[in-house]
């Protein structure tokens, strides 16, 4: 070890400030004690250089190819993809400060059928190609996929619920995502160090060969030979990684290089990023004080970085897409927060991502994410709200929260609001519960109420007449009892297979030999549900019943209160049913012993998850979308635009660790009369917001009609981002059924 | 109880910050471009109670967004119609330590609404016209409490802002805007001035009221109309921190 710090001090690298860093792999100690935190304003800032400017160009023409041709620019059919299947890749190598892509050319796809081949087959007709007939024999033949061995598993229950669409988006023919490697690691410590830290760590991995100790000796094993394959990558495009990065390019690009490795290999949902941003600045700030590097220099390192990340793509089916709209890939990166000893993590680079949504022009990926917290300097507070005025392209989530919940300061988002301890936590992620649904099951006898098929057993029948709060109360919550053990013991099913068929190597490589492990549960429709409990006790409420019995209508009477309203008679509603969901899951039997966590988050899913509903008791018509997250309805949150953030904000995050997300879209003449005032609103805003213990806010600064526009002229929008659910899409590349569903959402104006 | 009409939560565009807003009910003024004709009525079945207990309960909800500049900003209507009602939300609310605002245009000289001044952090007056038969043809009242109460302002020495709404061919004459700037140019208390072009957002209002629309065929001011109008105040109007056009 000793000598592998030495070479950390050589004579080629710049000198940082000693720590514990050197004695043990730990980035965020070597964050805590060599940077430079930037209390300024944004004057620093510089365009693009001529190199990024016509390098942009170029990716802008592809990207218009790539949306001609449907939105699959080409596929490689034959390889599978590993971290060293493809020959290096350019864009316009004389030109590129990083480089690296995922196959040897940008926006080609790859093949990773290990998480389920059929899928990658009809993904690649869908697209009008053929995979490769070798690859299906592999798989077919020789080697089980991840889909395969759930499928071998499932249980007659497991299968009823997943066809229902009471859980919908299991991943079991697909890979999980949501795990983020310390990619910075490779940066700081070079593939050597680590390679030498995961076989110390193999030498303390014995004794009684439990399971659980005969996996993890596998995967720290497959763990190396991925750092291996990294260093071989690394090396086709004339690096060597064996060694620590010795300046802000290198660091850049070793950390490039880290993720690359990882979406090479896997094509989970969300491939996130982590926090990267303050850890570039050290050495940034480095080369600019020992004049190696210019402003123009530093940002143009930034800006190509980010265009490389707005390139990464996965092969994916058209369903898909109808779940989450927009082609998304979740490259979050975590921006800001403040270490527990109250110094703030912002540093000019964070000004620099962000600043690359002016010289790139808006983008939903990365998905650009800043940990906010009161303690942000003002400027920077200033400039976050500038950008989301200018761009609708960031989203915040409250730094205190999740520093307190999660006990570490050193952490990123997983998809959109999903916390993780960066290096030291993982997730086991999977899917959502939709509570609507659920709510109409206890109405039906535990039957689905559009087919009639029966899922959960033992509900009995209502009484006649108006609804009863609470006979509805109490079949309900046994309804959710049952859906609950079913969904963890799907979800524990799904990983146990994906662990051992399509193990991500390459992210873990990047983590602690020992992870914290969460397995990640979510809801959907929450307030069209707690506005249908809050219809049933404070309204009167009378199933219309067809021919067979089953209650295919409500007749809804009189006034109720309606989530959205900071009424606390319907936000305690919404709240606990937060709560108990929660609290059903963490009764059961985990894989590895995961700490279950939840979610109040749907992606655009709200609108596939609102087709397979029937009506609900609130007056939603069968087949009509949810709001996104724990969104209001739209609509219904009448009472101004704090009001609605306040209802959202009594949602409990300790109920719901996995994140409670919140789309917020307001007109700019909304925000203030001038754009300073603008600015300051919005700042005050999202203070207010986080000071209430709130966890998430996307932020969208829009007229509806310039989206309506867009709609109709999509040629003149391809950047137009908006803020959906956790994630930002390119406006024009949603359905129209996702556009019409946005458009109808509450834009906050005031009288 | 106040008479309320309706609330805003987020209100940004009536004083500074976020700021909770409270449009009062009933307005004895008529003006010819009033954009909220359905908070005019005084009629007793009209407005929601609220008492001060429930104005503070909201302001309470909403104070981790007013940080350093929001607050409570009471509108109308004609909130000092109100004035007894208010004195003791504004001495309940200062209490609490929250900013408190009043939009007013006026139209009501009396102790009660000097002690309301008193109690308030910033006046926002809207000044319709300097002009006093013009003030009379717009509003149905002349203008002379109202110079009086921005008088009375100026000499508390408290923050006063003036707004004026420039509607062509009623408000937009080049020497009543300079009388206007002209009048105001010594005083101290003056943070601000908004010149807020006339709209029609209205408009709808009038015809679901079953009420003729007074300024049919008058269109908004364009934005040359503006500026001109904003260029004569400023020539006229003297050192005064923000003249802002929105």
């Amino acid at each position: 070890m000793a000598a592998q710090a030495d070479r950390i001090f050589n004579a080629e690298r710049p000198r940082f400030a000693e720590g514990l860093w050197q004695e043990e792999v730990n980035v965020r100690d070597f964050i805590y004690t060599n940077i430079t935190p930037y209390d300024g304003d944004a004057s620093f800032l510089t365009g693009p250089t001529t190199a990024t400017k016509v390098l942009w160009e170029q990716c802008r023409f592809l990207l218009k190819q790539e949306q001609d041709k449907g939105g699959v620019l080409d596929i490689d059919t034959k390889t599978i993809s590993t971290i060293t299947s493809h020959a290096p890749g350019y864009i316009d190598k004389a030109r590129e400060r990083i480089v690296g892509l995922q196959t040897d050319a940008p926006l080609k796809r790859s093949i990773k059928p290990f998480g389920g081949w059929r899928v990658v087959q009809k993904a690649c007709e869908q697209a009008g190609y053929e995979l490769d007939q070798s690859v299906v024999d592999l798989c077919r033949n020789y080697r089980k996929t991840h889909n395969d061995g759930v499928f071998d598993a499932y249980t007659d229950d497991n299968k009823t619920l997943r066809k229902s669409g009471i859980i919908t988006g299991l991943p079991d023919n697909y890979a999980r995502g949501r795990i983020i490697g310390d990619y910075r690691r490779l940066a700081l410590y070079g593939a050597d160090r680590l390679i030498a830290a995961k076989h110390a760590d193999r030498k303390h991995l014995v004794g009684t060969m439990t399971d659980e100790l005969i996996r993890l000796r596998e995967e720290v094993a497959e763990q190396i030979k991925a750092l291996e394959m990294v260093k071989e990558m690394a090396a086709s495009y004339g690096f060597d990684v064996g060694q620590p990065a010795r300046n802000a390019r290198e660091a850049i690009q070793w950390t490039y290089f880290a993720y690359l490795a990882a979406v090479k290999e896997q094509d989970g949902a969300a491939m996130s990023l982590g926090n990267v941003s303050s850890f570039f600045d050290i050495y940034i700030e480095d080369d600019l004080r020992s004049g190696n590097l210019t402003e123009q220099q530093a940002q143009e390192l930034v800006d190509q970085f980010i265009m490389k990340l707005r390139l990464i793509r996965h092969l994916r089916m058209g369903e898909y897409n109808q779940l989450f709209a927009g082609d998304p890939t979740w490259v979050t990166e975590s921006i800001g927060g403040v270490f527990r000893d109250g110094r703030h993590k912002i540093t000019r680079t964070s000004f620099r991502f962000l600043h690359t949504l002016y010289n790139l022009g808006a983008a939903p990926e990365p998905n650009l994410t800043v940990l906010w917290n009161e303690k942000l300097p003002e400027n920077f507070k200033r400039f976050c709200a500038r950008v989301s005025i200018d761009t609708s392209s960031v989203q915040y989530e409250n730094d205190a929260l999740m520093s307190e919940a999660g006990q570490c300061d050193d952490y990123c988002l997983a998809c959109c609001v999903s916390m993780m301890e960066t290096g030291r936590e993982m997730q086991f992620f999977g899917a959502r519960c939709n509570l609507a649904k659920a709510l109409l099951l206890a109405l039906n006898e535990g039957r689905d109420e559009l087919s009639g098929m029966p899922i959960v057993p033992g509900i009995e029948p209502l009484p006649e007449g108006p609804l009863d709060y609470e006979e509805v109360r109490c079949r309900f919550e046994q309804t959710m009892a049952y859906i609950a053990e079913s969904y963890v013991n799907t979800m524990n099913v799904i990983h146990f297979m994906h662990d051992r068929y399509y193990y991500e190597r390459s992210m873990m490589a990047f983590m602690d030999s020992r992870v914290k492990r969460n397995m990640a549960f979510g809801i959907a429709g929450l307030s069209v549900t707690a506005d249908s409990l809050s219809a049933i006790r404070y309204a009167k409420v009378t199933p219309i019943r067809n021919k067979e019995g089953f209650t295919v209508d409500f007749q809804t009477e009189g006034e109720f209160p309606l989530y959205g309203n900071d009424d606390d008679r319907v936000d305690t509603i919404a709240r606990k049913l937060v709560q108990s969901f929660n609290r059903e899951l963490g009764k059961h039997h985990i894989y590895r012993d995961a700490t279950p966590t939840l979610s109040v988050l749907t992606i655009t899913s709200n609108v596939v998850y609102g087709k397979k509903t029937g009506a609900t008791p609130d007056g939603r018509k069968q087949g009509e979308p949810f709001a996104p997250g724990a969104n209001p309805m739209h609509g219904r949150d009448s009472s101004g635009a704090i009001a609605s953030l306040n209802s959202v904000a009594k949602l409990d995050y300790y109920d719901a660790r996995d994140g409670v997300s919140n789309t917020f879209s307001i007109v700019p003449r909304s925000l203030g009369m001038m754009d300073e005032e603008r600015e300051q609103n919005l700042v005050s805003l999202l203070d207010g917001y986080f000071a209430s213990n709130a966890h998430h806010l996307n932020v969208n600064v829009l007229d509806r009609s310039v989206l309506m526009r867009a709609m109709e002229h999509p040629e003149e929008y391809s950047q137009l981002t908006i803020r959906v659910s956790g994630y930002a899409v390119n406006f024009t590349r949603l359905s129209r059924q996702h556009q019409l569903e946005v458009i109808a959402r509450t834009f906050h104006e005031s009288m | 109880m106040l008479k309320v009409h309706s609330v805003e939560t987020f209100g940004t565009h009536d004083g500074p910050g976020i700021r909770l807003v409270l449009f009062l009910q009933g307005c004895a003024f008529r003006c010819v471009y009033c954009h909220n004709p359905d908070t005019r009525s005084r009629a007793k079945d009209q407005g929601t109670p609220y008492s001060t207990e429930q104005v503070l309960a909201l302001l309470e909800k909403q104070r981790s967004y007013f940080r350093n500049s929001g607050g409570l900003t009471v509108s109308g209507g004609e909130p000092t119609l109100q004035a007894d009602e208010l004195i003791t939300l504004f001495t309940a609310a200062k209490e609490r330590d929250f900013h408190l605002a009043l939009d007013t245009s006026g139209g009501v000289w009396s102790r009660t609404v000097n002690q309301l001044y008193d109690l308030t952090d910033l006046v926002i007056l809207d000044v319709k016209h300097i002009d006093n038969a013009w003030h009379r043809k717009i509003t149905g009242i002349g203008n002379r409490n109202t110079l009086r109460n921005a008088d009375y302002r100026e000499r508390s020495g408290k923050p006063l802002w003036l707004r004026y709404v420039l509607v062509p061919g009623w408000t937009d004459q080049p020497e009543y805007l300079e009388a206007w700037a002209r009048h105001f140019s010594g005083y101290r208390s003056l943070k601000r001035v908004e010149v807020i072009p006339y709209h029609t957002f209205g408009v709808h209002k009038y015809a679901a009221m079953g009420l003729r629309y007074p300024l049919r065929g008058v269109a908004s001011p364009t934005t040359k109309q503006v500026d001109r109008a904003v260029d004569i105040i400023a020539r006229n109007l003297g050192d005064v921190p923000q003249l802002v056009a929105a």
